[in-house]
């Protein structure tokens, strides 16, 4: 009976149909997507044309109608080649050695690839998060891969270490406080202002003073370093003396030998691994032969200036970015006038100020090499631009953490060293991988002071007689685009999957 | 018991070393001695250095020499110059040079940004991958590897003057840049301004009362035909009524050149190319952000109240997502403008070029030319960030209000 005069009751659920045909796969797709309607219709056709337009000439130039073998202008002329004559790429063979090295001796461009190979060795597992040992292996890029580098490409050897250089440098800050000090005692004679005169007079001795008691403070080290010359081998005793030094101070500031010593393990690791490499260097003998930065060029030099942008651009922009969020209003008031200033201006403008500007600013007897002054140049503007995105990251940061560290009994230092930057650089790594894009980009204005970087031989490969035809100037251009647009296009990938990496984290 | 809440002490003295010592105590006073010592002895080592360096090379120090004769001439000039004029009026040559590029360039690259960042988020699939694959290219590609394509590679192949290619026998297009018709002022040509200008103030004035209107009574007030006619029909008046306003002066080709028009430099074309495709790419981005950042509930609301797509745009979507643009939009401005310095890598005669430049290089005064070229570029971008951080706070009072 129940089952007669009920309506009909569905207990279970239809199965799901497929989405018509139309409405999905190619047809769905070419229906939504691109011939929607009248407008969408016109859209995809005018686009499809200029795509044709732009590839086809494209894709024939460089690989269809290429001229791929030949040895000078003759083979890339329409007149000899047979046929219409696309990209000149024996152009490009012939030039290699110079887009690559510049004028970098070929007896030591081993030297050049080496600092490659370490470089890319130490880069790669950096770049992997899950690759093991971070902080070693950012240790090893950051510190220890620029000295290497250095001596690698440039050569040279050294005659002292951390003690002469400190000795040096310690009397030349004596010497300069005490000339400085009486330099304002005799402006001070030169007002007729009594109080502005007693001023300047008290300020002049007080900064004499302060120049004799440093040079009393490094008069040990001097004697230390008069020791020192007189020794077989200066730069070995010199070297030891520093490691002693410098281990012992830092087993101190760790709290001596209480914990054991495990302190010590660090600081001697280090040192035993720089005179491993200094002395299969033979930095103490004259080292490698020199080669001047002014044989340097090509990709070499686009690689020297971003890296070392990239490298001293880190610590730059982290005290920047602290100083800028410091309490202390001088502080606070220099770093912000230091990042408005050079983020104020061009860096073709900054270029000009290194290479002209700055030796004027140097006592005469200190000469700064032409690359080097670019690269401090480039650094300081590089690292007021990572300022403010390690800023960011800094702001971002959730109170309570600073709360908590002090709640810990943390002082600001091991605060901001152990709680804060770890997370607040772990924020940022995509916005400084774009900084270092926009860096590397950057890279090409040197060839505007007449250092020649991989644009810079290209745009002077252009002028070589043996090699002008029609089509060089595209094939030269084609070629050095692919090289930027490689590397410009990965680390703008790199950013992209880091950045979705922490979004998973931060959802977690 | 507790009693009635007391206003806390001033404590003048206390909130006077917070301020100076900010949270480090007494470390933090001798910090930053250390710093204003540091800061004292660089400028002193600075100053004493630039004075023996300059007197050992017989430099005289100072502005003077602005007022020297140039002697070489500039490529390209907005206002009467020649060889005979001083470097101060070589600044500003380069400095309105510098202006003219960047004007030229924002609008251009706003234009195209705009096109290429609404172009991404096109629902046609072919033309947002063709937005992206534009916004990927220029992106990764250095603006002077750009500038120096487009200066060497394109303008620099193209034909001769006697080959020139001829844009519909108006404009040709040669290797020494393109020559355009020049309009030359007839006696009508004041007339037409005012006419235009009067048409302008008309067209204002009935936008505010006709919004001053919809707010008092709800009811909108159609202008646009009106102001159309007036923005037409007045200077076409005037045309008819006072003479033509000017006429155009046709280039003509004589012997290996063309003669009247006016020729605009081959590297002011590339430069502006350049500078214009590449911010625009980022323009587009920005575009793109401050579009995608309008929640899309707001459209749906907007279309539930009954308004319709273009109405839902213009009304809801635009002014939002302009709040967002707004602020990185100012700042690509500015990028382009100094990047417009890279004018010297190609001979344009802007700031950089010639009185960084040139200048530099006759006379010797690094210090103050290089110091009034930053200057120049400073105060640039510190007057543009001021007025962005006025309209932060003018958006910010509207908010909170």
């Amino acid at each position: 009976m129940s089952g007669q005069d009920q309506a009909f009751v569905r207990r279970e659920l239809v199965p799901q149909r497929a989405a018509p045909l139309i409405a999905t796969g190619i047809i769905g797709f070419l229906r939504s997507r691109l011939f929607g309607g009248p407008l969408n219709t016109v859209l995809t056709i005018l686009s499809a044309i200029a795509l044709w337009i732009v590839l086809v000439p494209t894709v024939r130039f460089l690989l269809i109608d290429a001229v791929w073998t030949g040895s000078g202008r003759d083979s890339c002329l329409a007149t000899t080649a047979s046929g219409s004559v696309g990209a000149c790429w024996p152009f490009v063979i012939a030039k290699f050695s110079q887009f690559m090295y510049g004028f970098y001796p070929e007896a030591q461009r081993w030297r050049v690839d080496l600092a490659l190979a370490i470089g890319v060795a130490l880069l790669i597992p950096l770049l992997i998060p899950r690759a093991p040992a971070k902080a070693l292996n950012a240790g090893l890029f950051f510190l220890a891969f620029p000295v290497i580098a250095f001596f690698l490409l440039h050569g040279g050897g050294l005659r002292g270490f951390g003690v002469s250089w400190l000795a040096s440098f310690g009397q030349f800050i004596a010497n300069s406080l005490v000339i400085m000090g009486m330099a304002f005692q005799s402006l001070g004679g030169s007002f007729g202002y009594a109080p502005l005169r007693a001023a300047l007079n008290a300020l002049g001795l007080a900064i004499t003073f302060t120049g004799y008691g440093l040079a009393l403070v490094f008069f040990p080290l001097v004697k230390l370093r008069v020791w020192l010359a007189g020794l077989p081998s200066p730069f070995w005793g010199d070297f030891a003396l520093t490691g002693v030094a410098v281990t012992a101070l830092i087993a101190a500031l760790n709290g001596g030998l209480r914990n054991g010593w495990r302190p010590l393990l660090r600081p001697v690791a280090t040192f035993v691994g720089m005179a491993v490499v200094f002395a299969a260097m033979e930095i103490d003998r004259g080292g490698l032969p020199v080669v001047d930065t002014r044989q340097w060029g090509g990709l070499l030099v686009t690689m020297v200036v971003s890296v070392t942008g990239i490298v001293a651009s880190m610590p730059v922009g982290i005290a920047l970015a602290l100083g800028r969020r410091s309490t202390l209003p001088l502080v606070r008031v220099a770093a912000i006038a230091f990042i408005e200033f050079w983020r104020g201006v061009p860096l073709i403008t900054v270029l000009f100020f290194a290479t002209y500007m700055l030796p004027l600013f140097l006592p005469d007897y200190m000469t700064v090499d032409g690359l080097l002054r670019v690269l401090i140049g480039v650094s300081l503007f590089s690292g007021a631009y990572n300022a403010e995105v390690i800023r960011g990251g800094l702001q971002a940061i959730p109170r309570g953490q600073y709360e908590a560290a002090s709640a810990m009994g943390l002082s600001y230092w091991k605060s901001t060293r152990f709680i804060i930057l770890p997370q607040a650089l772990r924020h940022v790594i995509p916005g400084l991988v774009n900084s270092f894009i926009a860096l590397f980009k950057d890279t090409t204005l040197v060839l505007i002071v007449a250092i020649l970087d991989l644009l810079g031989q290209l745009r002077a490969a252009f002028a070589d007689p043996n090699w002008a035809t029609p089509t060089t100037l595209f094939t030269g251009f084609a070629f050095a685009g692919i090289i930027y647009f490689v590397c410009c296009f990965g680390m703008s990938r790199y950013s992209l999957f880091v950045e979705r990496r922490l979004n998973v984290f931060r959802g977690a | 018991m507790p009693g009635e809440c007391r206003t806390p002490p001033l404590q003048l003295g206390h909130r006077l070393w917070r301020m100076t010592a900010g949270r480090a105590g007494g470390w933090g006073i001798l910090a930053q001695l250390l710093l204003l010592l540091v800061v004292v002895w660089l400028g002193y080592e600075i100053t004493s250095n630039a004075q023996a360096n300059l007197k050992a090379q017989r430099i005289a120090a100072g502005l003077g020499f602005l007022n020297n004769t140039a002697g070489f001439g500039v490529s390209q000039s907005l206002i009467a110059y020649d060889e005979s004029d001083t470097y101060l009026r070589v600044f500003a040559v380069g400095l309105l040079n510098t202006l003219l590029v960047s004007f030229i360039g924002c609008v251009l690259a706003t234009i195209i940004g705009f096109m290429v960042g609404l172009g991404r988020l096109s629902p046609n699939w072919l033309v947002a991958r063709l937005a992206g694959g534009y916004v990927e290219l220029i992106r990764n590609l250095p603006l002077l590897f750009q500038i120096l394509f487009w200066y060497l590679a394109v303008l620099g192949t193209l034909p001769g003057a006697r080959g020139s290619i001829s844009v519909f026998g108006v404009a040709f297009l040669n290797n020494r840049g393109v020559v355009v018709p020049r309009p030359v002022p007839l006696d009508g040509f004041a007339p037409f301004v005012v006419a235009i200008g009067l048409a302008l103030a008309v067209t204002v004035a009935m936008k505010i009362l006709a919004r001053r209107r919809l707010y008092q009574t709800g009811k909108p007030l159609r202008v646009w035909p009106w102001a159309l006619g007036l923005l037409v029909g007045l200077p076409a008046a005037s045309a008819v009524l006072g003479g033509a306003p000017f006429s155009f002066e046709q280039p003509e080709l004589r012997g290996f050149n063309f003669v009247g028009g006016t020729r605009l430099v081959p590297e002011l074309i590339a430069l502006v190319l350049a500078l214009s495709t590449y911010t625009a790419a980022f323009i587009a981005e920005i575009v793109r952000a401050g579009i995608q950042a309008v929640p899309k509930g707001q459209i749906e609301a907007a279309s539930a109240l009954g308004l319709r797509r273009g109405a839902a745009l213009r009304l809801i979507v635009v002014p939002q997502s302009l709040r967002v643009i707004l602020p990185p939009l100012t700042n690509q401005y500015l990028n382009l403008t100094k990047n417009s310095s890279l004018a010297v890598a190609i001979g344009y005669p802007d700031l950089v070029s010639v009185f960084a430049g040139t200048t530099l290089s006759q006379t010797g005064q690094a210090i103050e030319i290089i110091a009034i070229t930053m200057g120049v570029y400073l105060l640039i971008s510190l007057a543009t960030s001021a007025g962005m951080n006025l309209y932060n706070y003018y958006l910010f009072r509207n908010r909170s209000a």
